[in-house]
């Protein structure tokens, strides 16, 4: 019981990361119907943008407090925004209106160039980081088994709610949300009627990037190492996600980042560590099997 | 004008620093405590920050210079086409003579065996993506299904590289099928996603079922294949390829054999799907890829005809895997991940969907410039992804965008890329 409780809480935090990069993902898929293929080492990007943030930040003697936490994560989330929005200028802006498969390939190429970018910039070798946020919570001690709430899964849970918070309300409740919803709908309505297209879809791959970056960030602090190789893993899980939760819904995405969360920390402590991945993707074919739209997804109403 | 380029190149500058004075101006490396430390370079990211002002600048003037860009005329889709119909025959004499032109070595070869067998592979995904028009994004998966087929058959039956070569096709195939089932619902992006998990779930169980398959090791000791029962020993010897024939024995048989080997097994993908595009089943797939919902209402067998797409295009995948497992000798997962599903799908895509010779030229362009560029070392794959880039944004419909239709009442005439819709799932 009191295992099953921990590998609820590692369950939970884990998912939380996937649930954040996962919007990403659902929200540009929503908006101009392309997987970004790239999401992932933009998340990837995320991660180093903190990690050397952080080091510097180390090396400048402040690197305590909750104050740094947040002045990490705000650096983290501007470049990573910066790198969001160039990526959507560069290599897939040009393409829009192309056929569906050119921003694909060109969404693989930029996955390519980001990692290796990363590579050439900042070496191969893994890069390791004291934990900044150490210590938790007992909440359960039963026979030999301790329960720990550690402060960083706190500090995850917390921040991926706050963010989700704020950026439900953009979505709901701001123009720009507005806008958002209304390329979802229908882009040359939305155009017709005033609508910014090029601007909107822009501020959507920035936003996508900066929850991407947030997830980054606490993927580095909870975790401690990092690679230029993460982001494929996360964001093929997060896409997973995105699409098992429903592609296009919001709440879909998070719902279906803390399934995979769950299903995979649930999978490596009951059975094996190492089919933990083809655990999730089985359950990804089973699901999209009985339910082809996804948890969430609105069905698909096809005219002819 | 012109102040408004340099305000622009300006804010491209600006983004530039933004993007790159952290990535690139502060490394981090291990220091002598085992904590990270930074190593600035400044200089590096003036560099980039200036070229990307100039690229801007250049790129503004290039534009402004050019003017509207027109838009492409059907005289000049017939140029190309009628230029089209040379570079195929030539393409083949150029590949049939190859092992005998002068200069071309064991480097060459090995070149040449590796570009055809992506010829081979984007021959095969082709018939899925291309024609079908179903997004297979784990193609290796069926690759690695005939490598392993081969090499398990044959280490562990000593069965004989031409007894395995049908067999790993069929058995390919047969996974093709077993994917097909269940995604048979899915389309576009959801099926995507879910060969994608295929192809690695494939990987994984190839790296963790190690009493099978070895694991991370991989299989080893492959045999190579015979000719006709004769072998290519290095060192002649009764039986041996040289000896029956009485040539002086020499290593560069087994490659010259190799060569022709996969060019033989590509050359036969190509028949095989050009003939099977005129068939019924091959306008199926044609029809489904451009409207299902026509396609049902038509009466046309959707489950049959995205069945046989997929267990053709993997029985194809599982060949050219098997003829990989005999080349290298060794086989591990490492050879199958998702970058290789990616660059297969990037040949299709870049070589025009659906158009053969397209496809061809598109694994040399790519494979082949990977190789050139092999001393870039850990900067050749940043090349291949810009490059991999830089030709969807110039010319998204790919090398070959234009292609005639595979059926045709009375004359035939081209069909602009515009008017194709390709790639629905």
């Amino acid at each position: 019981m009191a295992y099953a409780l921990q590998q609820l809480i590692n369950g939970i935090s884990l998912g939380m990361i996937y649930g954040l990069i996962a919007v990403g993902y659902t929200m540009v898929y929503g908006i101009i119907g392309m997987i970004n293929f790239a999401h992932g080492d933009i998340f990837m990007i995320g991660a180093f943008i903190a990690l050397i943030s952080v080091v510097m930040l180390i090396s400048g003697g402040i690197m305590d407090g909750p104050a740094a936490i947040l002045i990490v994560l705000l650096v983290s989330m501007c470049v990573t925004a910066l790198y969001g929005w160039t990526v959507e200028r560069v290599a897939y802006r040009p393409l829009r209106g192309s056929f569906r498969l050119a921003p694909l390939i060109s969404a693989i190429g930029m996955s390519i160039v980001l990692q290796n970018y990363v590579q050439v910039a900042q070496g191969a070798r893994v890069k390791p980081i004291d934990s900044v946020l150490p210590g938790g919570v007992t909440v359960l001690r039963a026979e030999s088994f301790v329960v720990q709430f550690s402060y960083m899964q706190m500090l995850i849970i917390a921040l991926t709610l706050g963010v989700l918070a704020v950026f439900t309300w953009l979505v709901t409740r701001t123009p720009l949300g507005r806008a958002m919803r209304a390329c979802e709908q229908d882009r040359k309505m939305a155009s017709l009627l005033g609508i910014d297209t090029d601007r909107t879809i822009s501020l959507t791959f920035v936003i996508g990037a900066s929850l991407a970056a947030v997830a980054g960030t606490m993927y580095l602090f909870r975790y401690g190492v990092i690679d230029f190789y993460i982001g494929f893993l996360a964001g093929v899980k997060a896409f997973t996600a995105a699409v098992l939760g429903g592609i296009g819904s919001l709440p879909g995405a998070v719902l279906g980042g803390l399934l995979i969360g769950l299903i995979e920390t649930f999978w490596s402590a009951y059975f094996s560590v190492e089919y933990k991945d083809v655990a999730a993707f089985s359950i990804l074919a089973i699901v999209l099997i009985f339910m082809p739209t996804g948890l969430l997804g609105r069905a698909e109403v096809e005219k002819v | 004008m012109m102040p408004q380029a340099l305000k622009d190149a300006v804010l491209t500058a600006l983004v530039a620093f933004g993007l790159f004075a952290p990535m690139v101006g502060l490394r981090t490396d291990v220091g002598p405590s085992g904590a990270l430390v930074l190593r600035q370079r400044w200089g590096d990211v003036a560099i980039l920050v200036g070229l990307a002002f100039a690229g801007r600048l250049a790129l503004l003037a290039w534009r402004a210079a050019r003017g509207e860009p027109r838009p492409q005329s059907t005289a000049r889709a017939e140029a190309i086409r009628r230029a089209g119909r040379l570079v195929a025959p030539l393409l083949l004499a150029v590949a049939v003579l190859l092992p005998f032109m002068p200069g071309t070595g064991r480097y060459e070869l090995d070149l040449g065996i590796l570009v055809l067998t992506y010829v081979m592979l984007g021959w095969g995904l082709n018939i899925v993506v291309g024609l079908a028009g179903l997004l297979d994004l784990g193609y290796v998966a069926f690759y690695a299904v005939g490598a392993y087929s081969y090499a398990l058959l044959a280490t562990t039956f000593g069965l004989s590289f031409w007894v395995c070569l049908p067999l790993a096709g069929i058995l390919a195939a047969f996974w093709g099928i077993l994917l097909g089932f269940p995604v048979l619902r899915l389309r576009g992006d959801y099926l995507a996603i879910v060969t994608l998990a295929f192809g690695e779930i494939i990987r994984i169980v190839l790296l963790n079922w190690v009493s099978l398959t070895n694991g991370p090791n991989g299989v080893s000791g492959i045999p190579r294949p015979t000719f006709f029962g004769l072998t290519f020993s290095a060192g002649g010897g009764p039986g041996s390829f040289a000896d029956f024939f009485g040539l002086e024995p020499s290593p560069s048989h087994r490659v010259i054999f190799l060569y022709y080997l996969i060019l033989a097994l590509a050359l036969i993908t190509n028949v095989i799907s050009i003939r099977l595009r005129r068939q019924p089943l091959g306008r199926a797939w044609e029809a489904l890829r451009e409207d299902e919902i026509a396609c049902r209402a038509l009466g046309i067998n959707i489950t049959t005809t995205k069945l046989t797409a997929f267990a053709l295009g993997a029985m194809f995948a599982g060949i050219a895997g098997s003829f990989f497992a005999t080349r290298q000798g060794f086989i591990s997962p490492e050879s199958f991940t998702f970058i290789e599903s990616a660059i297969i799908l990037a040949i299709v895509v870049l070589g025009g969907m659906g158009s053969q010779i397209g496809i061809a030229i598109a694994a040399l362009v790519m494979i082949g410039g990977f190789e050139v560029f092999r001393d870039l070392d850990e900067w050749r794959m940043l090349v291949f992804g810009l490059v991999m880039v830089m030709i969807m944004v110039l010319r998204p419909r790919g090398l070959v965008g234009h292609r005639t239709p595979s059926v045709a009442l009375g004359e035939r005439r081209m069909i602009s890329a515009e008017h194709v819709a390709e790639g629905h799932g």
